[in-house]
Parts: structure tokens; C-alpha cells; sequence
């Protein structure tokens, strides 16, 4: 099981800000194919994996992490502070 | 080194005279703060800012850990705010002491140019149209690049 956290737009298209995925996916890449299969709301929020940044335990990465032993990752759009 | 995540207002002069007090080691202290602009067309009535509780303070705590590898700093703090903000609200700020001046102006720079974009917060802009997030910036991106070759 990964807890999977959704921020931003991502988190408003998909409809909500955090779930538990149970997932046979190998990476971050595969898990992504998995959940845009599922439903057009991930469809729509997974559309351009250009505008989108993951981190995976909390550290950035890129989307063919591997997912062996992830607890949690996350799914957001590029980051906007300071 | 502190780094501190908060919904709430800091005092910015309380803030800066702390980090500055008493300090013996560091002859150059510089800070910047951050404050919410109005938009150009002037309608801005709040902004949103969201964040990854857990992450973000990761995030800042490594961005300070490689400015004190790459400079002579004594000291960092680095504040950000998340939650409801107004135009003219303080953001964040932050602060860095060294013994020389140039390492202290861009130390600063960098935790500024590192937390735009690799720490994770997101800004929505609320006007009398509705909400709208904030597009991160090709600029914030390059500005990291300048940082890769003496690294």
C-alpha cells in the first residue's frame, strides 16, 4: 500500500487530497498509467506529465522511480514559493 | 540554522534583529522578505498558499544545508507562511550571517532562487473573476542554472 497525496490543481482535479493505492506498478511512471485507466479525472489531471513534479518520500524524483518499498508519494504541479 | 513553516505573521524587524543580536563571529547580515504584490490590474484580494507539511521543511533544511556547504555562513533562518494572505502581507523572509559580506548577499540569493522552485508551495490568487493558480515561471528555473557551474 502507498499513500499517494495530491497538491494543488492536481489535488482539485483528482477531487481529493490524499488516498491508499494498493499497486502491483514498478514505477512512479507505471503507477501513473494505472490510475489514468481508472477514471477520466485522473485522465485529465495526468494528461501532460511535462506539467507535473513528483517526489517520492518526500524527496523529488523523477518518473521512473522505482516504487519497491515506497510508503508515499506525491503529485503536484512545478512549485511556486518565496 | 532555523527554519520555520507557519500560517501566522512573523515580525520582521523582531525577527531580524534576533538573528543579528549579540553576533560576534559575522560581520555581514543580510535579509530579504517576500510580500504578497497586488496583481497589475490592482484586483487581488487574497492569495492561497498550500503546502506539503513534512516535505517543505525537508526541502528548506536541505536548500539551507547546501548554501552552508558552499559558503562561509554562521548562521540561516529561513521563515515561509502558507494559508490566507493579503496583498501587503509578508510571505517569508530570510536571513543569513557570515564573517564577508559577498558570501552572506549570495547565500541569500541562493536559498531565495532554491526555495521559488524546489520547495514545495503553491500560490492561488483569489480576485473578483475567481481563482487561479500560479504558473511557476521558465525565469525561476533558469535562475538556478547560474548556481550548477561553481558548484
Amino acid at each position: 500500500m502507498i499513500d499517494v497525496l495530491y497538491f494543488a490543481w492536481v489535488r482539485e482535479r483528482i477531487g481529493l487530497p490524499k488516498e491508499r493505492i494498493e499497486t502491483g506498478a514498478a514505477t512512479v511512471a507505471e503507477l501513473v498509467e494505472e490510475l489514468k485507466a481508472r477514471e477520466d479525472r485522473y485522465a485529465a489531471a495526468f494528461a501532460d506529465l511535462d506539467a507535473l513534479r513528483v517526489a517520492v518520500d518526500q524527496d523529488l524524483a523523477d518518473f521512473d522511480a522505482p516504487l519497491d518499498g515506497v510508503r508515499e508519494l506525491a503529485f503536484f504541479p512545478p512549485m511556486t514559493g518565496g | 540554522m532555523t527554519v520555520r513553516v507557519q500560517s501566522a505573521p512573523f515580525d520582521f524587524g523582531a525577527e531580524a534583529n534576533a538573528f543579528a543580536q549579540g553576533r560576534r563571529d559575522a560581520g555581514a547580515i543580510v535579509t530579504f522578505t517576500g510580500i504578497v504584490r497586488d496583481l497589475a490590474t490592482g484586483d487581488l484580494s487574497r492569495m492561497m498558499i498550500e503546502h506539503y507539511p513534512g516535505m517543505t521543511e525537508r526541502a528548506l533544511e536541505q536548500i539551507e544545508a547546501d548554501a552552508r556547504a558552499r559558503w562561509d555562513l554562521r548562521d540561516c533562518l529561513i521563515i515561509h507562511r502558507h494559508g490566507d494572505l493579503e496583498p501587503g502581507d509578508m510571505i517569508m523572509m530570510v536571513a543569513t550571517a557570515s564573517p564577508h559580506r559577498a558570501d552572506a548577499f549570495a547565500a541569500a540569493e541562493f536559498l531565495m532562487d532554491y526555495l521559488k522552485s524546489r520547495a514545495p508551495f503553491w500560490k492561488k490568487e483569489l480576485t473578483a473573476e475567481g481563482a487561479q493558480w500560479v504558473d511557476s515561471k521558465p525565469d525561476d528555473e533558469a535562475a538556478l542554472s547560474r548556481w550548477a557551474d561553481d558548484g
